[in-house]
């Protein structure tokens, strides 16, 4: 008889989680940014080559199947080019195959669009949420730094991401234990970040990074920089060592992400994956107008496990995957 | 040869680097935020015993050891080996003084091990969680003090120094725990 049925986490988890949301919403009415509730069960789905969805039955005539949303973000761009306005939604996400002690396969994404921000208004507007959350749970002010990609891994991983040659990169990702097929380059910049930056950012847990202008093939659905074509407009936020946002000044060319959309479906046939039906919807409102805004995304039970100072996920949880 | 993907990388799953033979005893996923996830992998040279740390795309395909463990009886050594026997086959194989390594001091003829055969070669030998043995020396102790507080040190028929109560005497079977190579207590015959 296991206590698998049980709440995992202590009971005050519920009270802590309560608490943060009402402070988010709270955040947000103060600047008035209209929360919303969009759909869970989509039609179409995310093309992310490093993303998994979950499928369910169609919910349409001739289509084969239906998604879980990976994330609200096309129906937020929806909304914008419809005119709401500012919108933040706490929503529900659903990424397959992600489960690690920083992953579950279900968690809650908070997501909210800033209209005429670019990225540097929104990256502020980030280190103000996380500070104003970690003073409410009675932390200590947390400095943040920003730096820009390309910084932060010549400080820390010694090279320049855009004056490396793959096989230099190739090499030095050998040295840190990769072993297995060539690395794309792309593949070798997450392995350098993930294995050789982000536990040294862990050991200095009192410092926030805002970090910026990631490589444009890293770009998803942020513009590309026009003054430096080899990198976008494209943040993360990281405290201790844990990426807690994402965010971009978003795209808003419907040329320009139909094409990434094919591009995204036809790596994803070469990598075995299936191509992924693309969203017209979003492209007929790219193609309307998505009014200039910036946009990103907050991993909820990440942030309230490192408010508590936690270190697994499954902490703060209470029904992790394993006791869904 | 049989292959795993990542996917299935567990605690004890055996994999084939670089020609040696590795067991998993740790594996962690990782994922930067966006990108291509992968799985950092403690593992232990089991012929070296050495612990090394590797990273793994995510669902590469990663040759398979060909690691078996069976349930062996001990039989003898012959100074140089250490002979087995596999019940079920009757067949016989002989593990050397390194695959045996510090575990030869809890051998014990007929007593049943788990012999790890790499390539049909034992290249490690786990003794029973528990084994009886017989002590062969001791100090004599405090007859009637059963209610323990001191212990002294005991030498074992296979030659294991352990730790027993003081009113142990010699000549006694007591029961190990190989694991910790802790007395657990006296076998009544």
């Amino acid at each position: 008889m296991t206590d698998n049925w049980k709440f995992q986490s202590p009971l005050a988890v519920l009270q802590q989680r309560a608490f943060l949301l009402s402070a988010i919403r709270r955040f947000f009415a103060e600047r008035s940014v209209m929360e919303v509730t969009t759909p869970i069960l989509s039609a179409r789905g995310n093309t992310d080559i490093n993303i998994d969805v979950f499928t369910t039955e169609a919910i349409k005539a001739g289509d084969e199947v239906a998604f879980l949303r990976t994330s609200p973000e096309f129906f937020h761009k929806r909304l914008l080019a419809s005119g709401s306005g500012d919108i933040f939604e706490i929503a529900p996400v659903f990424r397959r195959g992600e489960n690690t002690p920083l992953h579950n396969p279900e968690f809650t994404l908070l997501e909210w669009y800033r209209l005429d921000f670019n990225l540097q208004d929104l990256m502020i507007e980030v280190a103000e949420l996380i500070r104003t959350l970690i003073v409410a749970f009675g932390g200590a002010d947390l400095p943040i730094k920003y730096i820009s990609y390309q910084e932060l891994m010549q400080n820390f991983a010694g090279l320049d991401p855009f004056n490396t040659t793959t096989d230099e990169l190739s090499a030095l990702c050998d040295s840190h234990g990769y072993t297995g097929s060539p690395l794309t380059r792309t593949a070798a910049l997450d392995f350098l970040f993930a294995v050789v930056v982000e536990p040294q950012l862990r050991t200095a847990p009192t410092q926030g990074w805002m970090v910026h202008h990631f490589p444009v093939e890293m770009a998803a659905l942020a513009q590309a920089e026009p003054d430096q074509p080899d990198r976008c407009r494209r943040f993360e936020f990281l405290w201790q060592g844990i990426e807690l946002a994402n965010g971009y000044q978003e795209l808003t060319d419907a040329t320009e992400q139909q094409q990434r959309f094919a591009l995204d479906n036809s790596v994803r046939q070469q990598m075995g994956k299936p191509a992924i039906p693309v969203d017209h919807h979003l492209l007929a409102a790219l193609q309307v107008g998505l009014p200039p805004c910036s946009g990103v995304a907050i991993g909820v039970e990440r942030l309230l496990m490192c408010l508590l100072g936690k270190k697994q996920l499954a902490e703060v949880l209470g029904f992790p995957a394993a006791s869904s | 040869m049989s292959v795993y993907s990542t996917s299935q990388f567990k605690n004890g799953l055996k994999i084939l680097i670089d020609g040696d033979p590795f067991n998993i005893v740790e594996n962690q996923e990782v994922k930067p935020g966006k990108g291509q996830a992968f799985n950092r992998v403690k593992m232990r040279n089991l012929k070296t015993g050495r612990v090394i740390e590797k990273t793994f795309k995510s669902n590469e395909k990663v040759d398979a050891a060909d690691v078996m463990d069976k349930d062996m009886q001990y039989l003898y050594t012959d100074g140089e080996f250490y002979h087995f026997m596999d019940p079920e086959s009757f067949e016989q194989f002989e593990a050397s003084a390194t695959a045996v390594g510090d575990n030869a001091k809890w051998l014990k003829e007929e007593d049943v091990c788990l012999v790890t055969l790499w390539n049909n070669v034992p290249l490690t030998v786990e003794p029973p969680n528990f084994v009886e043995l017989k002590i062969t020396e001791t100090d004599p102790g405090l007859r009637g003090d059963t209610s323990g507080g001191g212990s002294k040190p005991a030498t074992l028929e296979t030659g294991a120094v352990v730790n027993v109560p003081l009113f142990v005497p010699e000549g006694e079977v007591i029961k190990v725990d190989t694991r910790s190579g802790e007395y657990v207590g006296r076998v009544k015959k």
